[in-house]
């Protein structure tokens, strides 16, 4: 439930020594934690007032155990004050700005209005450091100033000169500064951009420390039954002991320097206390010499309290295991195994119209040892919000007692709303709102199909899964996170789920050019698709009847819808022979009906998807849903139907082209000799702006180059659409036809960096070539194929160029992510107002109109905020 | 098309794309008044239905649509297409590099486009970039350094002078002159020999051969033709006329020269756009450069995203960087900029300055568990059930 009360703002400010006391609920003296028997001394860190961490102590401030008691502040009072490390900066700049005497602003009033103009004008600007000029003489006191030095971490001198003309640094202890910076006057303060009333700048040294409770550095028992003390804990007892030591030997009258040195100690501890990565300081470490880990080092950074654990918190109702896939299940659904469904549980509440299924439900316990079994609860929540577990003891009682305003956890069962998740969680498609299928085996299914918006796969990906528990909570994963709502990717207003893989394969197969099909083959490939009813059968042969595999297809799409394009293995003909197609790739649909050419990935494939961007845009997102399913179960049928495989001898070619490829690839060798002589003879013409040998390089790759594509021709001349490499390229699926070469004409020129391989020994690349040696085998160039196999000099390039290809992708992924956190601190809270304009959180207006025209990227086609063609198309039926 | 039709389009209430979209598609077509009628009711019908929700989180959506398609981008820096000899930074670099509102590209380029008496004849595109091109004076004629008379002497070739179209007295009067401005070189005195074209130049300390050949360097590399930052110079026919593109930036330098297109020409640098032509450009430039960059590795995203995050960039009247250093900096709550980066400081600064957090945003709604002030959880006027 959400609470009423709302924090309405926090204010920031320093504690003032007052302040520290009066929340101070124990003075700590001792530096001891717990005494022989593991009892907390009193006035020690551990002391009962500031809070309990064992179980059965009560703590001695509130009265209440370890689980409700949050802990109370205590206090040190320092022997002499020492500087806040956080704030040397601060106090530097107030050194140089005040008067060392009278404690006023360097400045008088004309040269304040100066820098800040007149009184009722003044803004939000404060004075700075550069605005007062060194060494100057007070305007009010007639002090001549002097020059402040600040060495790192915390020791600040003054420089004077003495009766010789000699300049000396004094320093200035903790209790100098302190003194002087009372003095400022409040007004002045003011000035400088400081309030006063909340931070009056002596309190940047210390005279007092706050002792934390130890709610926030519990000491731990080990195994050995020994308590091991948290590291601020550590530093504390540093602390107390060298101020104890500090008050005796002041008390004592020790000499000036012990005092100075003990001071000083005192100012190191309470330094890495506070910081323990200050520069010019050495850190405090632990005894096996780990360096502390004190306040700053618990806010800072990735794992640090503001970045770990304020901003990203823990759930519970969570539930991670390995993926696998699905094709019979829906897009929108997901496949539960039993162990995880049983343990994730949704709070009903009991009412007179549930009471007996609620009833049924407690009494099954929470045991459920199949798929189909009735649905169970774990816990009962009792009207006083107690929690109650199921047991086979208790189950039977509670069931009696069963009445409205209880509430049971029930289990999770078949159609409930759950969110999924994949990270990295780049984009909002990263965690949508499924189905639950309840499931034998261990994994979480999914349907291929919405791989791509998770960018998952399944070779050993986990996912998560969460269960929200409210009724709105629900209500808005199921109506704004669903698949079917974000089919419509808000990144370039097109479908971003479709089919992936065999589903473009198998869809090709099957729409390719014209088939027929009996009754057993059609009912085979629509069996299960929703289609419930046969068209006529596209013609009858000795009284059996047979249906094209477009009127197949045509079984799934919406009847009225219009559609003209091009199919992705289009080779953009100059003159494009419309219906006639060779490669049949111009499509064409009409009332619903696919009369010519293929379907791949440009109608279907995810980013792409331009069937299915139609019928979103025509008939809603929930056709749209149904459409996918419809298609990628017929698509697997259709690749079922004939089969599909690939193999070593799909990259078998004849003895001609084997000739005809080491032809082509000596040639070119022999060219790149050719090309060498010339620049080695001192003839090749430069290209403008290069030098010779850039100019060599960029005519051997091309040659090199050409020859590999040329390779590829050819082998893509001996294998036509029977071989399923070329299928899978042509259609779109995976792969294309470099891979092919690759795979059976020649691999081709390596390269780092975009050149040719040139590092290595001295003039050569590895010790099998002579010096000197600028020919293509000496550089990196593969001849042969993957199939016929590496050379080990050619392996050994392969490798280099490949390690490349690895480091680019770590590299990248660091730092696209940073690039994606900046931009969303940069823009996470700009919203559209009710008056179409695009805000910040403080209400500045960024844009007067969303994007210029108000248009949704999500809602628009592919940028368009109408897609008029699809419009157009949808009334004017093209005549045939 | 039927003229009364054309006249309802354009008075219609749509977008100019949206109403030239529709000329251009129905003008193939011989449509009655009905379905006209019929398709204008369904434009204004899906019109409606795309426009953006009030409270929609645009900048989460934004920064998304950018930052994922991030990791499908390579590191490379690769050939400017078609124009094999300049290298540009392009893909992810570029993108950052852009996001980063750095003072200059790792690249700078420019692409100048010329008057149309220029850009149609080669030679004067040709002199055009002669005017452009930074040229060092050892282009123009022999430098000998004399080690028996302690001088450098430059013999200026007259044909070369006469062909890249610089005077003689031109190259003499700026040749010292630059060295003093640009090269910070001061320990010299020249004389020029107009008649014999020749140059020469002492140095003050006659002893020093190290003085000497200092000087002779500075002489050699002196930059007496075209404007300092641009390297080098190609002239390419494109579409039809001649396109100077270049090697280094200066975008105030060569509006100043003649023949240039000063409507169409640009450059890769959007700080110099922003200075020269002001914000508003600037803005556009960003625009134009993710846009472009992410077209290049096949990426589509909205242009609606990209001007949200040009926009937010230029917001203050000056180009500011996405980070730390510029928007998620300065924002105005605490916890926001402590939860980015630099914690610690932004803590004791704000307690210094007694700063206050009224909780707006998103970040600050989650470290202290309120619900967000965005889409669903902006919603404030509920209806009151009547029962």
């Amino acid at each position: 439930m959400a609470s009423p009360k709302r924090i309405g703002k926090i204010e920031f400010g320093l504690l003032s020594p007052k302040d520290i006391r009066k929340m101070s609920v124990r003075k700590i003296i001792w530096a001891d934690t717990y005494d022989d028997d593991g009892f907390p001394y009193p006035q020690g860190l551990m002391d009962l007032h500031l809070g309990v961490i064992d179980p059965g102590l009560r703590c001695k401030t509130c009265g209440n155990r370890a689980s409700d008691c949050p802990g109370h502040f205590g206090h040190i009072e320092l022997a002499k004050p020492v500087i806040h490390v956080g704030y040397t900066r601060l106090i530097r700049k107030l050194l140089r700005v005040a008067c060392r005497e009278c404690g006023r602003l360097l400045l008088s009033q004309d040269e304040i209005h100066k820098v800040l103009g007149p009184e009722d004008e003044r803004n939000e600007d404060v004075i700075s450091e550069k605005d007062i000029k060194k060494e100057r003489v007070c305007p009010y006191c007639g002090e001549q100033q002097l020059k402040i030095n600040f060495e790192k971490p915390t020791t600040f001198s003054e420089v004077m000169t003495d009766e010789n003309g000699r300049k000396i640094d004094h320093k200035l202890t903790p209790a100098d500064i302190r003194a002087r910076l009372e003095k400022i006057p409040d007004e002045d303060l003011q000035l400088l951009g400081i309030n006063p009333e909340v931070a009056r700048p002596e309190w940047t040294c210390l005279t007092v420390l706050p002792v934390p409770p130890v709610t926030m550095r519990p000491s731990i028992i080990l195994e050995n039954g020994q308590r091991s003390e948290d590291d601020l804990t550590h530093k504390l007892v540093d602390i107390i002991r060298i101020n104890q030591r500090f008050k005796e030997n002041q008390d004592a009258g020790a000499p000036q320097l012990i005092i100075e040195d003990l001071w000083e100690l005192l100012q190191y501890h309470v330094t890495t206390y506070l910081d323990n990565e200050v520069a010019g300081c050495p850190p405090a470490r632990h005894r096996s010499g780990r360096p502390l880990k004190t306040i700053s080092q618990r806010l800072k950074g990735k794992d640090g309290r503001f970045r770990g654990s304020l901003s990203g918190k823990r759930v519970n109702f969570s539930a991670r295991t390995v993926i696998s896939p699905d094709p019979n299940l829906s897009i929108g659904q997901v496949g539960i195994p039993l162990a995880v469904a049983n343990e994730m549980s949704v709070p009903i509440r009991v009412t007179p119209f549930n009471i007996e299924e609620i009833r049924q439900m407690v009494l099954t316990g929470p045991e459920r040892h199949t798929v189909n079994s009735p649905c169970g609860a774990n816990y009962a929540i009792r009207p006083d919000g107690r929690r109650v577990r199921l047991s086979d003891m208790t189950r039977e009682n509670i069931a009696e007692m069963l009445e409205p305003g209880w509430a049971v956890d029930r289990q999770l069962r078949k159609d409930d709303i759950v969110l999924f998740n994949r990270q990295p969680s780049l984009h909002r498609m990263s965690i949508m709102a499924h189905r639950v299928v309840l499931m034998d085996g261990k994994t979480f299914r999914l349907n291929p199909a919405v791989c791509p918006p998770y960018n998952a796969d399944f070779d050993g990906d986990e996912m998560n899964l969460h269960v929200p528990q409210t009724e709105e909570a629900r209500a808005e994963a199921f109506m704004l996170a669903s698949v079917a709502e974000n089919i419509m990717s808000p990144r370039f207003g097109g479908p971003i789920i479709g089919g992936i893989h065999d589903h473009i394969s198998g869809i090709f197969i099957l729409t390719h050019q014209v088939r027929w099909f009996d009754k057993k083959g059609v009912l085979y490939l629509l069996r299960s698709s929703t289609p419930e009813h046969l068209p006529k059968p596209g013609k009858v042969e000795e009284g059996v009847e047979y249906w094209t595999n477009k009127q197949v297809f045509s079984m799934i799409l919406p009847e009225n819808l219009n559609m003209l394009y091009k199919a992705s293995s289009c080779i953009n003909c100059e003159k494009c022979k419309m219906e006639n197609c060779e490669r049949d790739a111009y499509v064409k649909i009409i009332g619903g009906e696919l009369t010519c050419g293929v379907i791949d990935k440009e109608s279907i494939g995810a980013f792409k998807g331009k069937i299915l961007q139609r019928i979103i845009r025509q008939s809603g997102l929930e056709r749209g849903r149904q459409f996918v399913d419809d298609v990628t179960k017929l698509s697997i049928r259709g690749i079922m139907f004939d089969g599909f495989s690939f193999g070593i001898d799909d990259e078998d070619l004849s003895k001609i082209e084997y000739g005809q490829i080491d032809e082509v690839l000596s040639e070119a060798e022999d060219d790149v000799e050719r090309r060498i002589r010339i620049y080695e003879e001192g003839q090749l013409e430069p290209m403008p702006g290069r030098t010779l040998e850039e100019t060599l390089e960029m005519q051997i790759m091309q040659v090199l180059g050409k020859a590999r594509d040329r390779t590829g021709d050819i082998a893509g001349r001996h294998l036509g659409l029977s071989n399923s490499a070329v299928v899978m390229a042509v259609s779109g699926a995976r792969g294309s036809m470099l891979n092919l070469t690759q795979m059976a004409g020649c691999i081709g020129q390596q390269a780092v960096r975009g050149e040719r391989i040139t590092r290595g020994y001295e003039g050569r690349t590895l010790p099998h070539f002579k010096k000197g040696d600028r020919g293509a085998q000496a550089h990196g160039f593969v001849r042969n194929s993957y199939k016929s196999g590496l050379t080990p000099t050619e392996f050994f390039f392969h490798a280099i160029g490949g390690r490349e290809g690895l480091v680019d992708t770590a590299v990248r992924t660091s730092q696209s992510g940073y690039l994606q956190r900046r931009m969303i601190n940069a823009l996470q809270d700009l919203k559209v107002g009710y008056d179409g304009t695009v805000r910040t959180s403080g209400g500045r207006i960024i844009q007067f109109r969303y994007g210029e025209d108000s248009t949704d990227p999500a809602k628009s086609s592919m940028g368009d905020p109408v897609d008029v063609v699809g419009i157009v198309e949808s009334i004017i039926v093209e005549e045939v | 098309m039927n003229p009364e039709f054309e006249k309802i389009v354009d008075e219609a209430d749509l977008p100019v794309k949206t109403k030239n979209d529709l000329k251009k598609h129905i003008s193939d077509h011989k449509i009655s008044e009905k379905q006209f009628n019929e398709i204008m009711e369904r434009i204004f019908e899906e019109y409606g239905k795309t426009r953006i929700e009030p409270c929609e989180a645009v900048g989460i959506i934004a920064a998304q649509s950018i930052g994922e398609p991030g990791t499908q981008m390579t590191m490379r820096t690769f050939h400017y297409a078609g124009v094999a000899e300049i290298n540009v930074t392009l893909g992810l670099p570029r993108l950052i590099e852009i996001m980063d509102a750095r003072k200059s590209p790792s690249t700078p380029t420019m692409t100048i486009f010329l008057e149309e008496d220029y850009a149609n004849n080669r030679d004067r595109a040709r002199e055009v970039s002669w005017q452009i091109e930074a040229a060092h004076l050892h282009e123009f004629g022999d430098i000998k350094t004399d080690m028996v008379d302690m001088h450098v002497e430059v013999v200026l070739n007259k044909d070369v002078c006469k062909k890249r179209k610089i005077s003689v007295d031109e190259i003499m009067e700026r040749a010292p002159k630059k060295i003093r401005d640009r090269g910070h070189y001061r320990d010299f005195e020249s004389e020029a020999d107009p008649d014999h074209l020749k140059l020469f130049f002492y140095p003050k300390d006659m002893e020093s051969y190290q003085n000497l050949f200092t000087l002779a360097e500075h002489v050699r590399n002196v930059i007496v033709q075209g404007i300092d930052d641009i390297e080098r110079v190609v002239v390419r026919k494109e579409n039809g006329e001649y396109i100077l593109y270049t090697e280094g930036s200066n975008l105030k330098g060569v509006f100043e020269v003649e023949g240039v297109d000063t409507s169409r020409t640009r450059t890769n640098n959007i700080a110099e756009i922003s200075e020269v032509l002001g914000i508003e450009a600037g803005r556009n430039a960003i625009i134009d450069e993710a846009l472009s960059t992410l077209r290049e590795q096949g990426i589509e995203v909205d242009v609606r995203h990209i001007m949200l995050v040009a926009d937010m960039m230029c917001m203050e009247g000056e180009v500011k960087q996405i980070g730390r250093h510029g928007i998620a900096g300065e924002k105005e709550s605490v916890l926001s900029r402590a939860a980015f980066e630099v914690t610690v400081n932004h803590l004791l600064d704000a307690a210094v300055a007694n700063e206050e957090d009224i909780l707006e945003g998103v970040t600050e709604n989650v470290i202290v568990g309120q619900p967000i002030q965005l889409g669903t959880g902006d919603v404030k006027l509920i209806a009151k059930r009547t029962s």
